[in-house]
């Protein structure tokens, strides 16, 4: 074998022969090193060639004060916090393109610190780029990013007119009470379809709902339709007019009637509108309010589902309403048939021999009714029903009934339980809605709290209704009220509960976990 | 000594000129200043001669010699060859040869005694190497180079070579060439070491851009520091000795 030749390309070809790295000396600076393509040691490199040659040093972001956004040219505005990673994001896009246009590539980036109220923003950024023979550098770039403040485009008209709205929905229901508003509230809460609102106000016999664009007020009428009996109708009205490009900006307003019928209220059917509905009898119980009002005739245990178009037909009023509820004791009770479920709902038709509470020790007034609740009455309960007997009312339709029927007495319409404790396990969130200070007539505020004591106890009597809107465990309740409570009143089982999310540290819920 | 020159602003002095230790080829220039830098060395020690090959100025890397001989490639003109026989030595054998790597100075690198050669030159032309210039041949690769002509660069007293060659083939080739051999740059951190720089016994000449350190490297392993101690004993003779008796 040749001892000249290598012996790489000796016959084996298994066999590579050892290769040490010999050193060299750097040729600018002469310091021992391993060869490497431009021959000079990393020292005398990054001293002769900056990387960094041409890329930009400062750069400017605009910042929102209002909403803390960040400007992303050209129009939108992205949401960040401080040292965040979508801030990084926001600061390394607006120098990709000088970096991009010098072949430079970013190997990492880091925040430096900089004094929160200096409206300056530091990046620590490693470049690395390719420079002679091949070679790849590595080197730091600090880069300052000044912060302007401009405030962004919804931020500014938020500003210049605070209450500026283009889309009211008026909601109204002409009834004394407002116990539908409570439950529409938590039903809207539910569904979420009051967030897109810019205010909602409260107005004397119903409630305001204010929205930026049309079309969220048109959703918001669209779902009320779905749950409520009502009547919608629209108005518009010209702001102002752009002459050149003929647009024209308009406020909507959208006028929702919701049916005047509420639950528990005694309607008498006028001979027309209860030869319609097949014979039922003059006297009915509205018992749900979909957007359908579901009408129960007492006596024969027969629901007659009546919608807004319909209604619209006879317009009746409520004869008597839950205001007028009168409290009975039951003597006695005697189921008459089985009991059976409409609608979800259990009725059993039973005669009952009540008296009222106010009766009750003084004189021996007593009356045998035939009522719907026999599933739930048992002797010596109390029950609230409607005193036809000593009831002086200003109805026609009910006065033609009473001529041409015999109408019961008393119609039961709940059972009733005995007041229950102040604090309750759970908890209802409300909407927040604007007082009108100016209409208020005294007591008012008194007679709001009790309609809204009266809600929660029906809430509690009512699954059905529970199902519909979500409950919050209450923090406050303590627990050894339940031992000291007659086990027969019904009360929300805590499964149906969601824990209600709070910001901040706490530390984990203790004990209350029973979910 | 080491002297940084330029040939027309390019530092690629080992291109355009051929040191040997009996003759100096130079190439032909617009100005006189690279002639006039290579004369001023070299004019009372050995001939400089102005010349092309082929009609070009890279006659650094076309042609191979040492002190016996010089190896023209086919693409030399008979006039150019007739200017170089008139103008070399007579003990200088030049000749023109056939061969297909016509670029000799790129493939071959040699001293008065060994050379090393394209891993795939031509039997003949080896066998023309050995008898013109009276050396052993060795065919080798340098850090993976085949061009061993352009990748090192070595006289009779040290060589530099490619500065990627591992310490096991520095060993191997110094025992080759038995001269004490290190792996360096030339021209600011320039591979190609025999296009840089152009070297013989006494003195070198580096393209202008080489450092003080690749200078001194070179300086150090070339032996070239030390001095002429004849030239030394020269002149201090005419101020030692009056007249000869």
């Amino acid at each position: 074998m040749l001892p000249g030749s290598a012996p790489a390309a000796g016959g084996t070809g298994m066999f590579v022969p050892a290769a040490t790295a010999g050193t060299v000396l750097c040729c600018m600076c002469g310091v021992s090193m391993q060869p490497n393509p431009a021959n000079m040691c990393a020292r005398c490199l990054r001293a002769r060639v900056d990387i960094t040659e041409g890329v930009p040093r400062h750069a400017a972001v605009v910042y929102c004060p209002d909403c803390s956004s960040y400007l992303q040219p050209p129009r939108s505005w992205l949401r960040a916090t401080p040292e965040s990673p979508e801030l990084m994001q926001i600061l390394l896009r607006r120098i990709n393109r000088p970096l991009a246009r010098l072949r430079v590539s970013l190997s990492g980036a880091e925040f430096v610190f900089s004094e929160p109220h200096s409206k300056r923003l530091r990046l620590k950024l490693r470049l690395r780029r390719e420079v002679l023979h091949g070679i790849v550098l590595e080197q730091t770039h600090p880069v300052e990013f000044v912060v302007h403040d401009r405030l962004c485009d919804s931020c500014s008209r938020a500003q210049a007119n605070p209450d500026q709205w283009v889309a009211v929905v008026q909601l109204r229901q002409h009834v004394p009470h407002r116990r539908t508003f409570l439950y529409l509230e938590q039903l809207l809460l539910k569904h979420g379809q009051a967030s897109l609102a810019i205010r909602v106000a409260a107005a004397p016999s119903g409630l305001d709902f204010f929205f930026g664009s049309r079309s969220h007020a048109a959703r918001l009428v669209d779902f009320l339709a779905t749950v409520a009996p009502i009547q919608t109708s629209t108005a518009k009205q010209l702001v102002s007019h752009d002459t050149k490009s003929s647009v024209y900006n308009y406020k909507y307003t959208f006028s929702v009637e919701i049916c005047p019928i509420c639950r528990e209220d005694l309607i008498a059917l006028s001979r027309q509108a209860s030869r319609d509905m097949g014979g039922l009898g003059p006297l009915v119980l509205c018992v749900k309010v979909t957007n359908a009002i579901a009408l129960l005739d007492p006596l024969t245990l027969r629901v007659h589902h009546l919608e807004e178009k319909k209604y619209r037909v006879y317009n009746f009023k409520a004869a008597l309403t839950s205001k007028q509820l009168v409290e009975y004791i039951v003597l006695d009770i005697e189921q008459e048939s089985p009991e059976i479920s409409i609608d979800g709902s259990r009725y059993q038709l039973a005669y009952a021999q009540v008296a009222r509470v106010s009766d009750f020790g003084k004189n021996d007034t007593i009356f045998t009714v035939r009522t719907h609740l026999g599933h739930l009455l048992n002797p010596g309960d109390h029950a609230l029903g409607y005193d036809l007997y000593g009831a002086n009312l200003n109805d026609d339709d009910m006065d033609t009934a009473m001529t041409r029927y015999s109408l019961p007495e008393v119609v039961l319409v709940k059972k009733s339980y005995e007041k229950r404790p102040r604090t309750r396990r759970w908890k209802l969130k409300r909407l927040p809605v604007e007082e009108d200070a100016a209409n208020k007539a005294k007591g008012e505020e008194e007679k709001r709290l009790d309609e809204y004591e009266a809600f929660l106890r029906d809430l509690e009597l009512d699954p059905e209704m529970r199902f519909k809107m979500d409950l919050y465990k209450n923090e406050d309740y303590r627990s050894e009220m339940a031992s000291t409570v007659g086990d027969d009143i019904p009360t929300v089982p805590i499964e149906e509960l969601i824990e209600d999310l709070t910001l901040g540290d706490d530390e984990d819920d203790d004990g209350e976990e029973a979910v | 000594m080491a002297t940084r020159i330029q040939f027309e602003n390019n530092c690629e002095v080992g291109v355009f000129s051929k040191l040997t230790n009996a003759y100096c080829l130079v190439a032909i220039g617009g100005s006189e200043n690279f002639y006039s830098a290579f004369e001023a060395e070299l004019a009372d020690a050995i001939p400089v001669v102005k010349t092309s090959i082929g009609g070009t100025r890279i006659i650094g890397r076309l042609c191979v010699g040492n002190k016996n001989g010089l190896l023209l490639p086919h693409t030399t003109t008979d006039q150019e060859l007739q200017h170089l026989r008139n103008c070399l030595p007579d003990q200088v054998v030049v000749q023109r040869i056939d061969e297909r790597l016509s670029a000799l100075g790129n493939c071959i690198a040699c001293n008065d005694h060994v050379a090393l050669t394209h891993p795939d030159l031509d039997k003949a032309t080896e066998e023309f190497i050995a008898d013109v210039l009276g050396v052993e041949v060795f065919r080798q690769t340098i850090a993976g180079n085949i061009l061993v002509g352009s990748y090192c660069a070595f006289s009779n007293r040290g060589g530099l070579v490619h500065p990627h060659t591992s310490v096991e083939d520095l060993d191997e080739l110094s025992t080759l060439l038995q001269v004490p051999l290190v792996a360096g740059t030339v021209n600011r951190g320039s591979e190609v070491i025999a296009a840089g720089m152009t070297v013989n016994d006494w003195t070198a000449f580096c393209g202008s851009d080489t450092t003080a350190t690749e200078l001194s490297v070179i300086e150090s392993v070339f032996k070239l520091r030390e001095g002429q101690p004849t030239a030394i004993v020269e002149d201090m003779r005419k101020s030692l000795i009056d007249s000869y008796v």
